[in-house]
């Protein structure tokens, strides 16, 4: 636990991938999970929403005594809601999901947050090493599972990655007796997204692999050849150590070795 | 059969018909008919001009008395002339010329290991689709940052090329790269915007230079014309249907890569790039224990099959190189792997950019496994073996001699490197980390 740090941290209304629920949204919660890492019971939760929606009591569960509601309606923009409650506060971290799991879900929100708040994002948070000073360090999640370290000043807006530690299990009666402070704010409806249209996902149909081939020959031989390169260097009488050496060179010139 | 490959070429020149050869080539009793059809350039015209094939002279008597046609150019040298009809046809595909454009869109590359991905392809195929679409003089212009490796920019689609290689834009460096844009954006006023929607900095980019532009890009676009999009939404459970914004981030997928044209990969410039001291500050890539990472997303995969004796010294290499291990069914089954690291039909299906091979025959359900990777490298001790004709290098050897140089040649590598000092550490980790 990091002294002397406000982090907020930002939740929404998850979807479950199979029956389509409301539920806990997986990277809100691990961002709450983080936040409690950081500022212990001093973090703050913020959600800009229904503050009726009983998803909220998931993440009151997790050992919040009070969760922060913006209530506005579903078809409102969060983005003013959140950019005029964060503002003049004295808040070091704002901790998010990458993605919504319902609505748009663009991952533009921490986005648009740190260019109105003039903040520094950092994006795919896998884990937050620690503040020094005005600085602190972070670990972003890259892709095949490699980590890099980050050092930024603060204040910043961090989204939090799948990587994160998971979020711990809800308690119900906690979650109940949570307090909600419920504050009214003046909300912008989103004007350009009730101009669209939306359906249930079609299935995305799978990319055919066409063979274009002249003859039938050719096609008979695409369809039944085994996966071959295109004939790569072979190496036979050179010494161990050349051989070696030549290996070396390519995992070097593919930087897989560092 | 070879006279049927010299077909094109003598229709160039002038025809001479010499209409008793003909005769005697069309007669298959007279007593000359075998001499003149052997000679094989008896390209026989019917009365009309027509080109006549005659199917009696085609193939050849086998060995066995039985006729044999040999389709595939198999006997007469069959990787030269296969080789020299693949270039042919590369430099047969057709330029297309965009002189004096009146517009961009631009594709900004992730460019993964410095080479175009599948997904980066797809996107230039549809930005070439939505330039059909447009009717107007537009090019394609591919922005990619960093070292590049890349040398079929044209067959992919590039009409032109903003190549920014400056160091600022190495390693994690959104920032700069943003400003980059920005001042594309200034300099060139792109149509569009596309980008790959892709956790390897494609999404990121984009949402940076939307948020900076205060223009409301689209995420998880698959469907895309000029006047409408489809995208994914609420965790892919809602298609939205919307007017296409400039800016878009697309699935992969989302169109076909370009393949019947070349195009010119002409170099743009831009000039005045403010750069301002970024807030970010990379401190390199951490080291991670490589075999803690899923086998499906490793990077990197030491396998290990039949071929191996040595299991410490195929473990130590394994650590040394910072390799994720893998292996055959045949080391699984014979207990000296886990379940979890096969590789194969019945084991994991690997993505590795580099595969390294060790002691496996490459038997076709552990090819299965292997498909998606980039590079692979064998070491075996049989030429023949299919693993050494996949493999895009093989070293023909044992394998305990190939891994005791090599683990020698990681720690060589890896030991200087820890005695530099502290701040050419950094820049040295900056240098070799990719593109992220
Ligand atoms: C239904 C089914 C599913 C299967 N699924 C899988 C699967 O998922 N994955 C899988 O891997 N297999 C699978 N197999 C097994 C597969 O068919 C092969 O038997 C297996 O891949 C062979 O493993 P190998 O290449 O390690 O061994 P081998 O075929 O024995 O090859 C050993 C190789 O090592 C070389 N060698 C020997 N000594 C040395 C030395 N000192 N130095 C260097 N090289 C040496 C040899 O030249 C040879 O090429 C499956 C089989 C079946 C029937």
């Amino acid at each position: 636990m990091q002294p002397n740090i406000n982090v907020v941290s930002l939740v929404s209304v998850g979807r479950h991938p199979q029956s389509g629920r409301a539920r806990r949204a997986e990277q809100d919660g691990q961002a709450v999970e983080l936040g409690l890492k950081l500022a212990g019971k001093a973090l703050t939760v913020v959600h800009a929403g229904n503050a009726q929606e009983p998803v909220l009591r998931q993440y009151a569960g997790m050992g919040l005594p009070s969760l922060t509601v913006l209530a506005q309606e579903s078809n409102c923009d969060a983005l003013p809601v959140l950019v005029s409650f964060l503002k003049d506060k004295p808040i070091d971290v704002v901790l998010t999901g990458v993605r919504a799991e319902s609505g748009e879900s663009s991952g533009m929100l921490p986005y648009l947050l740190a260019e109105q708040l003039g903040w520094s994002l950092v994006p795919r948070v896998a884990d937050i090493i620690g503040v020094q000073g005005d600085e602190v360090e972070l670990l972003l999640a890259l892709p095949r599972g490699q980590r890099r370290a980050v050092k930024v000043k603060l204040p910043i807006i961090a989204s939090v990655d799948n990587a994160a530690q998971e979020a711990r299990q809800t308690a119900f009666g906690p979650g109940l007796r949570a307090q909600f402070n419920v504050l009214t704010v003046e909300s912008v409806v989103d004007e350009s997204a009730s101009r669209w249209q939306i359906n249930a996902a079609k299935p995305r149909p799978k990319r055919l692999k066409v063979v274009k081939a002249k003859t039938a020959a050719d096609r008979m031989k695409a369809a039944t050849a085994k996966p071959m390169g295109s004939g790569g260097k072979i190496m036979k009488d050179e010494t161990a150590a050349e051989k070696a050496q030549a290996i070396f060179d390519l995992l070097l010139e593919e930087k897989v070795v560092r | 059969m070879s006279h049927f490959s010299s077909e094109d070429s003598s229709l160039d020149s002038l025809l001479r018909r010499d209409p008793r050869t003909e005769w005697i080539a069309r007669n298959r009793l007279h007593p000359l008919h075998s001499a003149v059809a052997s000679t094989g350039q008896g390209e026989v015209r019917g009365p009309s001009g027509l080109l006549r094939r005659n199917p009696h002279v085609i193939g050849f008597i086998g060995p066995n008395g039985i006729k044999r046609i040999d389709r595939e150019n198999l006997s007469s040298a069959g990787l030269n002339s296969k080789k020299r009809t693949d270039e042919a046809k590369q430099t047969q595909l057709p330029l297309q010329i965009v002189e004096n454009p009146d517009g961009y869109i631009m594709v900004v590359a992730d460019m993964i290991g410095g080479r175009l991905t599948s997904h980066d392809k797809d996107i230039l195929g549809l930005a070439h689709q939505l330039v059909a679409e447009s009717n107007r003089n537009t090019v394609v212009v591919l922005v990619c940052f960093g070292e590049s490796k890349e040398t079929q920019f044209d067959l992919a689609g590039v009409d032109r090329l903003i190549h920014l290689t400056a160091d600022e834009f190495e390693g994690f460096a959104p920032e700069a790269r943003v400003a980059a844009l920005m001042q594309v954006e200034v300099q060139y006023q792109p149509e569009r915007w596309l980008f790959p929607d892709s956790v390897h900095g494609g999404t990121d980019l984009a949402c940076r230079l939307a948020a900076k532009l205060g223009e409301r890009p689209v995420a998880q676009a698959w469907q895309v014309t000029a006047s409408t999009t489809v995208s994914r939404g609420a965790s892919s459970s809602q298609d939205i249907l919307r007017e296409t914004p400039r800016i878009l981030m697309l699935m992969e997928e989302c169109a076909n890569a370009i393949e019947e044209t070349r195009h010119q990969v002409l170099p743009m410039f831009v000039d005045g790039i403010e750069q301002t001291p970024p807030n970010l500050v990379d401190q390199g890539l951490i080291a991670v224990d490589a075999n803690a990472v899923p086998l499906a997303e490793a990077e990197f995969i030491l396998s290990a099959g039949n071929g191996i004796h040595n299991w410490d010294q195929f473990h130590a290499t394994a650590l040394a190189l910072g390799a994720t291990e893998g292996a055959s069914r045949v080391a699984v089954d014979d207990g000296f792997m886990p379940r979890a690291r096969q590789v194969g039909a019945s084991g994991t299906w690997v993505t590795a950019r580099v595969y390294l091979a060790v002691g496996i025959s490459g038997a076709i359900q552990h090819m299965q496994g292997i498909g998606q990777c980039d590079k692979v490298v064998a070491i075996n001790t049989d030429v023949g073996c299919d693993m050494v004709k996949r493999a895009d290098l093989a070293v023909i050897a044992d394998s305990e001699e190939v891994l005791a140089e090599l683990s020698r040649l990681a720690e060589e590598y890896s030991s200087p490197k820890k005695r530099l000092s502290i701040n050419e550490e950094t820049k040295n980790q900056e240098e070799k980390s990719d593109a992220a």
